[in-house]
């Protein structure tokens, strides 16, 4: 065979070799998007006919088989509200703190490592620090509050690590500008850097925070009852929306099926509303800015 | 678009104006959307909190919801969890009334000795723990001796129960439930243990659902959660019902508890008293479960 | 012309400006140890409480144990039935998602173009936003009575029925993690590649793959340690027996499962609650090394392609 036919066989062998690897991968993108796409489709194709205004807006009746599931939504409003009261200022200002201020060295890079893999680190043992912390040894019980400070413990180190990102990507240009106009470095980071850097922040926060919003670990035993009227005081129980499913789903005298899956509903769409809009709002936001 | 320092520091503000305010808005109107009709003042006021029993659950949350509309001051929380569950959080003080489907053990008044609380039990129920297979299971019934042998891992297939050969599928509840406790006690005997392969199910309601769906299953659940989609075994000839708990002949039954702190005072005490009233007895009864003898 | 000089303008800035920057800056300094106490005393809390569990039981005996019986007369504290779980449910999501996910980020990566390859990264991110506990539920409606006649088990609760949607729920985190660590790889390698004659494909697995191979190995570890840490779908999918499963197919109980599971039931200061301290204790240790051992792998890679 001559030197060119057998080129040209390794060449047709190649890329049939090309395309069947394509085919291959992108099947699996397929089914890796195909799986959030049935998730989700399944979520709104059995919760959605539950959505009604009673159903958003009344206390649950005959237990849970029929009535609303208003005390979970309103708790877990409230155990976000929470979260966010504690988490939001602490996190930010920490993440200035250990961008801009700390001093530069192993330690404090050590710092920032660490905190960045508290993120990493289960949501049930943010649960048991809390409970033994918060709900006993401090003696708030199981309440609002206890639920809103152990969340806020898992939120942090990711807020943390959205604001230190976002501080990040300002260009040194910025603040060597700012500086050389002769503003301190407090003002250079509160009236320039900040600014910059808010569409991430935010954007990290509220992503962070509509975490905190579904999870179930860190509040079965800080923060939920499986019945309980609205609290009064943020020494109170609780009802939760994912506490709230996961008894459902495993627990409760045969529940009305419609109120599982539209707890399920409700709960999906209020995380992912806001986690979308803030990606929206944030890609948005980098389109705009230029440096 | 340049965000504000001050305007973030105002729309902080308003925040947690907002959620002063809502908080205090939610109390308030807590009391009217609970649907009561005949709200009396004059009532005792205040939050119980209850934890405790799977079995008892769903009775609770019974309780709950009617007492709210003889006295809309009071709220009263429930959770389940398990009698073991309950019990911790008295001892732990984070709730006035544990719900138990078993006795209190002898380690845990000890705890609650170090820890200043002082267990009192009020009965406030009678139940049956009801063996069930599955509708389609040809079994007539099972001796107490049988139950324990199969829940010791002993006996491990049907056919020598006298059904056809098939492998038991045991389920369970876990070490929190005061069932699990219960039937530890009377069927698998003190300090032995169950079987290693006992599926732990989270509730009764998860028992009963398992065993309908699974021909080979075999598990416990309280009078109350009898269902037409599982089989009910007699234990030693007597079948599980009101009356037999009551006269004492049905060889599993307990009694369902109440544990507080000390006597309960003030709105518990009031409450506890309802409970053990007329009314409350009912919800017993419509439960499933057996109402105290009078 | 009458502008006060730097100096004069200077000493003219009134004290309270000065004295107000002093308080935002002394109040920003301690929220940073504000977080970093509290993240500090997580760990140390957990250290703390296990203590007595170390002394009356022993750390190693807790972890090669091999019964758990917290209630019996003598309690048995042992952790091997929860970690095999755990290990079996981690095996089998990571067995669906490395190869899907990896193979699906390369697709991403190299061969998607413009909008669609927007959309699908949306798609494919969206999904983390999902609750764990909404999974749960679908896997419990859906996964488990499949699992359940293929395989003609007793009962669909099983490690294999929680490993395939803790691996479902995983592979966002490879997927994003991986495409970026491909696309950080400079394009000079790949055209370099390309004009000695390669097809796209051999680019690929030729230059690109091996070049971003950290990246890749370091999005592996991170979604393991989110596999050992998924507490709801196993509590809710996994079957909890207290047996050492020695296939899938059987029931499991997991570390984070059990924690979950008999967090309610201790008693403060009682020898089960240092227990549960115990294998939190392990947990945080496992899933903190694995996260740290990433971050360092990823921080390398990042340094190495740096323009």
């Amino acid at each position: 065979m001559t030197d060119r036919v057998m080129t040209r066989n390794r060449v047709r062998r190649a890329r049939a070799v090309e395309a069947i690897a394509k085919f291959v991968m992108g099947a699996c993108l397929l089914f890796a998007a195909g799986m959030t796409v049935a998730i989700i489709g399944i979520i709104i194709y059995r919760g959605a006919p539950s959505i009604s205004w009673a159903f958003l807006s009344q206390m649950p009746k005959h237990q849970m088989t029929a009535g609303g599931i208003w005390p979970a939504i309103w708790g877990t409003l409230m155990l976000t509200l929470g979260t966010a009261l504690f988490a939001v200022p602490v996190g930010i200002g920490a993440g200035i703190y250990l961008s801009e201020y700390a001093r530069r060295g192993a330690g404090t890079r050590l710092v920032r490592l660490s905190i960045a893999n508290m993120a990493g680190v289960p949501s049930i043992v943010y649960g048991l620090f809390g409970f033994s912390l918060f709900v006993v040894a401090l003696k708030f019980g199981t309440s609002l509050i206890s639920g809103a400070l152990t969340l806020a413990c898992l939120t942090l180190p990711v807020i943390i690590g959205a604001t230190e990102e976002a501080l990040r990507q300002v260009p040194q240009d910025l603040r060597q500008a700012s500086l050389a106009l002769g503003a301190t470095k407090l003002r250079t980071t509160l009236r320039v850097v900040l600014p910059a850097a808010a569409p991430g922040i935010v954007t990290g926060s509220i992503l962070g925070l509509s975490r905190a919003a579904g999870e179930t670990a860190p509040i079965i035993f800080t923060a939920v009852a499986f019945f309980a009227p609205l609290p009064k005081t943020p020494l109170d129980p609780v009802m939760a929306l994912p506490y709230h499913l996961y008894i459902m789903a495993t627990q409760a005298v045969k529940p009305a099926p419609t109120v599982v899956w539209g707890t399920a509903f409700v709960l999906v769409a209020g995380v992912t509303t806001a986690g979308v809009l803030a990606a929206a709002w944030r890609s948005r936001q980098r389109s705009r800015i230029r440096w | 678009m340049k965000v504000r320092i001050g305007m973030a520091l105002a729309v902080v503000a308003v925040l947690v104006l907002g959620a002063i305010a809502l908080t205090g808005c939610g109390g308030a109107s807590s009391g009217t959307t609970s649907g009561s009709t005949g709200a009396t003042s004059g009532q005792e006021s205040g939050t119980i909190n209850i934890s405790g029993s799977d079995t008892m659950v769903n009775m609770a949350q019974a309780w709950a919801e009617a007492y709210a509309t003889v006295n809309s001051n009071a709220a009263i929380t429930v959770k389940g969890g398990g009698s073991g569950n309950g019990i911790a959080a008295l001892l732990n003080k984070t709730v006035d009334f544990a719900d138990s489907s078993r006795e209190i053990k002898p380690e845990e008044i000890t705890q609650g000795k170090a820890n200043a609380v002082n267990p009192v039990t009020t009965e406030v129920a009678r139940d049956g723990v009801v063996v069930i297979v599955n509708s389609g299971n040809a079994l007539a019934g099972i001796t107490k001796d049988q139950l324990g042998k199969v829940y010791r891992g002993e006996i491990t297939n049907w056919k020598d129960l006298g059904g056809a050969s098939a492998p038991i599928v045991l389920l369970g509840r876990d070490s929190s439930s005061g069932t699990y406790a219960f039937i530890q006690d009377v069927v698998i005997g003190k300090g032995l243990n169950y079987a290693k392969s006992m599926r732990s199910l989270q509730s009764n309601q998860a028992i009963v659902d398992e065993v309908a769906k699974n021909p080979n299953g075999i598990g416990y659940v309280g009078l109350g959660y009898e269902s037409k989609s599982i089989k009910p075994l007699p234990v030693g000839g007597v079948t599980a019902s009101v009356s037999t708990v009551l006269d004492g002949t049905y060889p599993l039954s307990r009694g369902l508890n109440m544990i507080s702190n000390g006597d309960p005072t003030g709105l518990a005490a009031a409450y506890l008293q309802w409970i053990l009233g007329p009314d409350g007895q009912k919800i017993v009864k419509d439960q499933g479960f057996v109402p105290l003898s009078k | 012309m009458t502008q006060p000089s730097p100096k004069t303008a200077r000493r003219g800035r009134p004290g309270f400006s000065r004295a107000a920057d002093g308080v935002v800056k002394r109040l920003i300094a301690a929220c940073g140890w504000l977080a970093i106490i509290i993240l500090g005393a997580i760990f140390v809390f957990l250290l703390v409480n296990s203590v007595r569990a170390m002394r009356e039981i022993g750390l190693a005996k807790m972890i090669s144990g091999t019964d758990w019986f917290p209630t019996s007369e003598p309690a048995r504290f042992g952790f091997l039935p929860s970690e095999v779980g755990s290990l079996w449910v981690t095996g089998v999501s990571l067995l669906l998602a490395v190869p899907i996910g990896i193979a699906a980020s390369v697709y991403l990566s190299e061969f998607a173009k413009g909008r669609f390859k927007e959309i699908a990264k949306s798609i494919v991110e969206f999904m983390a936003a999902v609750p764990s506990v909404v999974l749960g539920l679908l896997g419990v409606a859906y996964v488990a009575p499949v699992i359940q006649q293929t395989f003609h088990v007793e009962s669909g609760l099983t490690a294999l029925t929680a490993g395939i949607v803790v691996g479902i729920m995983s592979m966002p985190t490879i997927i994003s993690i991986s495409e970026d660590a491909l696309h950080s790889v400079p394009s000079a390698l790949r055209q370099g590649s390309l004009a000695l004659g390669n097809t796209s494909w051999q680019t690929t697995y030729k230059v690109t793959i091996p070049a971003a191979s950290s990246g890749i190995f370091a999005a592996v570890m991170l979604g393991l340690g989110r596999a050992i840490g998924e507490t709801m779908v196993v509590l809710m999918l996994a079957g909890n027996a207290g047996i050492i499963p020695s296939s899938p197919l059987e029931a499991a109980r997991t570390m984070t499962g059990t924690i979950a599971q008999e967090m309610g039931e201790v008693v403060r200061g009682g020898t089960h609650f240092s227990v549960l301290f115990a294998m939190g204790l392990v947990l945080f240790a496992i899933t903190f090394a694995i996260n740290l051992a990433a971050d360092v792998v990823l921080e390398r890679q990042r340094k190495m392609w740096r323009r």
